[in-house]
């Protein structure tokens, strides 16, 4: 399996490839900032129309991993959709498609600040999770230990031989994890940002997504 | 001079001056539809563009716009205000003349819609944008004539394309409007005038006399020019030698970069401390007027420069052009040898600086093309679709539109004269909803139809939107460097690629100056000056012209004969030795070189094809080998020949050739290839796709809002991959930077003529190509690879690699 495996709070996890993050003991998969209908709200609020396939193609790499980790839970971290508008916005299929995803198993949405209430799609909505001893919430609180959030898209770079590499990245030290943004029409954080170089420890590590995760110092 | 008011031919005749006779016959035709006007620098050619719109307006005009003239630069608008009101004063005309650019205020700008003046001065963009207005049709009522100014170089990008769909949209809404291009000389003077005339009306060309030929020869140095590189830092002796020589010298680079490194090592050896700057695009705005400003106060002795200084502003006296690396273009260089010596009728003087020894046989073969008054050019082709697309949203813009009237418009413009109707409403369905196969924006569509047939903007507010991107410039890549420290001075910018290569220590050069890089701040370039004396990382990147290809078959003429007493002795005994081991390259024929070096298989294929087209090549070809199992390693291209190298020697060239296997080839590598997704965003930010501007209070605070246009390229090749952008960034990636049509150009021209000769030792025209930089690994898992090495060792260094790990 590609990812990365380290502890958190003495519980055992893993970080995906896919930019997804396993807790094998629980069976539980959590994915954090999907912006389904992103495509659909910049339309609607009069900006381009980009080619609206993004929800597909996010449902797509889910459908993929959840077919590969069979999770009796899933979580979404928050700003799964690009608003609460897109999310009554989803076309049918795709909404009987999230529903099939969601057959034989828990489904929790987190609210985030793009979409904080009720989706209106199956499975339970909260503000956070508490999963002793991990708590699953949108957006790091500092001070906070054993959490798991998203909300910064973070992302990182590794430069060798004059060439620079950036992608998505989880970033995590003893207290906490940050998931990257799963949802195909994100963008990122660079982790050097500020505000992330100050939410992280000194000893933090990027875990960069792809075909292999590659764990670094955390770039500041 | 009949026709002439006495004013205006009082002023003449008070300043001793005949009329020119291209500018008589600018008068004599004033009433003509279309006029285009060739004339040197320096040749009166503004004054003559003017004249009759001064003879029009007379002493006592009537209010209201006149005369619309637009130039390429805004500085260049703001020099014929001054140069023109001057004349226009002393011969006493109530003219007014207002220029009007991105530097102008809101205010200067709101009175001008309101209360035109008779000429206006502006630039393409600014143009474009007053036609978006609803209140254009009352602006431009009157308007008589249309002025171009420096059209070739308009011509030769998608301003021009732009700028002509908006002649046409002037045209609609004044009929009796005439226009007038002004240009330097062309290879193809006909071509450019059906570029400018309402299609399909006839343009009439007036040549003024073009002046004596240049006195232009290659700079002679007592250091030989070097094998390989484009620095040219063994001539920096006797670049300064003329320098001290003239009172003005322009010397011009082909690249940002190659500009940078010279005007360094030039500070470094200038003891005498003469007054040496630089000025090229990627320079702060603050900088540059600085130079600018010095220049026409003749306060410099030379400016190392770039073609931002190509276009024709008079900087005063300049009186030596020289020309550092081979031109690559003949037009090009008759243009940049034409700002020296403004005067008119004295022959301007230039010297040619090869910067390696092929460049001293590409410097001569352009020499004898200048003498032959032989000039270069590719025809440009159909006027591309992404700027059609902004075309249709912009005048959405300025209100309800008939398709089929539309379409008439459009194709009354040069570049679509032959537009399909089907490119056409494949554009304004993009426009409307996207054009997706999948239809998902029915009722949030940009464009739709009101029952009267007609189009409209769904939203009026997305005006302010459409608006805010206008324009086929791309800077949108480029990243500001700044100094450190609180409100540290603004230097200029470099790519974005380039700065994400930076780690903090790196030291680069910019304006002439050598900067350690400190961090990224805010999207800004942050450094701080250095004291070193080389910079560690050399360049930035920059265009790249390649070779033409008129000038590539001089080359390959010159090489067919017996002998060569116009090269340098070096240079001659370098090709008599290359015929003697091996053979030069000739036309119509493919000479490829297999060849041992240092443990490994090389192949060296002279295409001649110009440094786009043997890149590509470069990768089609080891893309072949690979599956031919020839493990090759890597390539580097240059202008005349790719060099392979890999594991296993070459047997039998030519079904690498085959034309079909290399399209095939192209298809499948094209689609993932980087080139590709650069062409993507560019096309796909002029069509309107992706915004560049976005209003202020819709902006989201940090950069996590935003995402890489990569993605959008990535979704569409997945899930629509016959789109139109797609279609579109294919078209332009082919005869831009992949250059795929000069490959078929080759493929013509030597047919099954392919001469492999195998070989012991590298051959001497090969031999400079191992020195090129810029080699190309061949890598599938290289990127992995990289990052794995790259983790391992930053783990280890910082003691992290066991602490986490569960």
């Amino acid at each position: 399996m590609n990812g990365y495996d380290f502890t958190l709070a003495g519980v055992s996890l893993v970080a995906l490839g896919s930019g997804a993050l396993w807790w094998p003991d629980q069976r539980l998969l959590c994915v954090s900032d999907l912006h389904l209908g992103k495509s659909e709200r910049l339309a609607r609020r009069g900006g381009s129309t980009l080619p609206p396939y993004d929800t597909r193609d996010t449902l797509n790499r889910l459908a993929a991993d959840l077919t590969r980790m069979q999770p009796r839970i899933v979580v979404c971290l928050g700003d799964s959709f690009d608003d609460l508008d897109a999310a009554r916005a989803l076309p049918q299929d795709e909404r009987q498609w999230i529903a099939k995803l969601q057959a034989g198993r828990r489904w929790v949405w987190v609210e985030g600040n793009h979409d904080p209430g009720t989706t209106g799609l199956g499975g339970t909505s909260l503000t956070e999770l508490p999963v002793a001893p991990l708590t699953f919430r949108h957006i790091a609180r500092p001070g906070a230990s054993g959490e798991i959030s998203g909300h910064y898209h973070p992302k990182a770079t590794i430069r060798n031989r004059g060439r620079a590499i950036t992608r998505p990245a989880f970033l995590i030290d003893r207290a906490r994890v940050l998931l990257p943004a799963y949802g195909t029409y994100t963008g990122g954080l660079r982790s050097a940002d500020a505000t992330l170089a100050t939410l992280m420890r000194p000893e933090a590590l990027a875990l960069l997504t792809g075909p292999v995760v590659h764990a670094i110092p955390m770039p500041r | 001079m009949p026709g002439l008011p006495p004013q205006i031919a009082g002023w003449f005749a008070a300043r001793g001056w005949d009329i020119h006779p291209h500018q008589a016959e600018m008068l004599a035709r004033a009433g003509d539809p279309a006029t285009l006007l060739i004339a040197p620098t320096g040749g009166g050619k503004t004054m003559a563009g003017f004249l009759p719109t001064l003879a029009e307006l007379g002493t006592d005009p009537a209010p209201g716009l006149h005369t619309l003239y637009v130039s390429p630069l805004k500085a260049l608008a703001a020099d014929i205000k001054r140069n023109l009101r001057a004349p226009v004063e002393e011969m006493g005309l109530k003219i007014r003349i207002e220029d009007r650019t991105g530097d102008t205020t809101q205010t200067q700008k709101k009175r001008q819609r309101a209360d035109p003046p008779h000429i206006l001065l502006t630039t393409p963009e600014s143009l474009v944008l007053l036609t978006s207005y609803e209140d254009a049709p009352r602006m431009f009522a009157g308007l008589k004539r249309v002025v171009v100014d420096e059209i070739h170089a308009l011509a030769e990008s998608k301003r021009g394309d732009q700028l002509l769909l908006a002649l046409a949209r002037l045209q609609h809404l004044c009929p009796g409007l005439r226009r007038v291009g002004l240009s330097a000389t062309v290879e193809d003077p006909a071509a450019m005038a059906r570029l400018l005339a309402r299609h399909p009306d006839p343009c009439a060309i007036i040549q003024a006399d073009p002046g004596p030929d240049p006195d232009i020869t290659m700079l002679q140095t007592a250091e030989l020019p070097p094998w390989s590189g484009g620095g040219a830092a063994y001539a920096i002796p006797a670049v300064l030698a003329q320098i001290k020589q003239h009172r003005t010298t322009l010397i011009f680079h082909n690249t940002r970069a190659q500009a940078e490194i010279f005007f360094h090592n030039l500070w470094l050896a200038n003891d005498d401390s003469l007054p040496i700057s630089i000025h090229h695009g990627s320079l702060d705005r603050v900088q540059r007027e600085r130079v600018e400003a010095a220049m026409t106060a003749g306060q410099l002795r030379a400016v190392v420069c770039t073609g931002s200084l190509d276009l024709g502003i008079d900087w005063g006296d300049v009186d030596l052009v020289i020309q550092v690396g081979a031109p690559k273009n003949v037009k090009r260089l008759v243009q940049r040898i034409g700002r020296a010596n403004h005067r008119y009728n004295a022959p301007s003087k230039a010297l040619l600086v090869p910067a390696n020894r092929f460049e001293v046989v590409e410097c001569v073969a352009a020499l004898e093309a200048v003498r032959d008054h032989a000039l270069d050019g590719d025809p440009r082709g159909p006027g591309p679709l992404d700027v059609l697309c902004q075309q249709i949203l912009i005048l959405a813009c300025a209100g309800p539109f008939d398709a089929d009237q539309l379409y008439k418009e459009v194709r009354s413009a040069g570049p679509y004269a032959a537009l399909p109707r089907a490119d056409f409403d494949d554009c304004l369905e993009f426009c409307a909803t996207g054009g997706y196969a999948l239809k998902a924006y029915d009722k949030w569509r940009r464009l739709m139809q009101r029952p009267d047939g007609l189009w409209q903007l769904r939203d009026p507010r997305s005006a302010q939107r459409i608006r805010m991107n206008i324009g086929t410039i791309q800077d949108s890549d480029q990243l500001k460097v700044r100094m450190s420290g609180r409100g540290g001075k603004p230097l200029g910018e470099v790519e974005e690629a380039f700065a994400a290569s930076l780690t903090a220590g790196d030291t680069f050069l910019i304006g002439g100056q050598i900067v350690r890089y400190e961090g990224l701040r805010e999207m800004t370039v942050v450094v701080s000056r250095d004291a070193a004396r080389k910079p560690k990382i050399a360049t930035f990147s920059g265009t790249k012209f390649a070779t033409s290809t008129q000038l590539s078959a001089r080359i390959l003429a010159l090489f067919a004969a017996d002998d060569w007493p116009q090269l340098p002795r070096h240079t001659a005994d370098w090709l008599a030795l290359q015929r003697q081991v091996s053979r030069l390259p000739q036309q119509g024929r493919l000479l490829i070189e297999s060849f041992p070096h240092e443990g490994r298989a090389h192949l060296c294929v002279y295409g001649f094809a110009g440094r786009n087209a043997q890149q590509t090549l470069g990768l089609l070809l080891t893309k072949r080998m690979e599956e031919m199992g020839l493990a090759p390693m890597g390539f580097v291209a240059t202008d005349y020949a790719t060099l392979i190298w890999g594991l296993d020697p070459l047997d039998d060239p030519a079904p690498l050739f085959d034309r079909a296997a290399l399209r095939d080839g192209l298809d499948h590598w094209l689609a993932g290839n980087a080139v590709m997704k650069r062409t993507f965003r560019a096309s796909a930010t002029i069509a309107g796709l992706i915004e560049r501007n976005i209003p202020a209070a819709q902006r989201k605070t940090g950069r996590q809002a935003t995402f890489s246009s990569d993605i959008l390229y990535d979704t569409l090749q997945k899930y629509d991959p016959t789109h139109l952008m797609l279609r579109i960034t294919r078209t332009e990636a082919m005869r831009g930077l992949v250059d795929f049509g000069r490959i078929e150009e080759m493929l013509d021209r030597v047919g099954h003529r392919i001469d492999h000769i195998r070989l012991d030792r590298v051959t001497p025209l090969a031999a400079p190509l191992l020195l090129e930089i810029g080699r190309v690994p061949v890598a599938g898992q290289a990127e992995e690879r990289l990052m794995a090495e790259e983790a391992a060792r930053l783990m280890a260094a910082s003691g992290l690699a066991g602490l986490t790990q569960g």
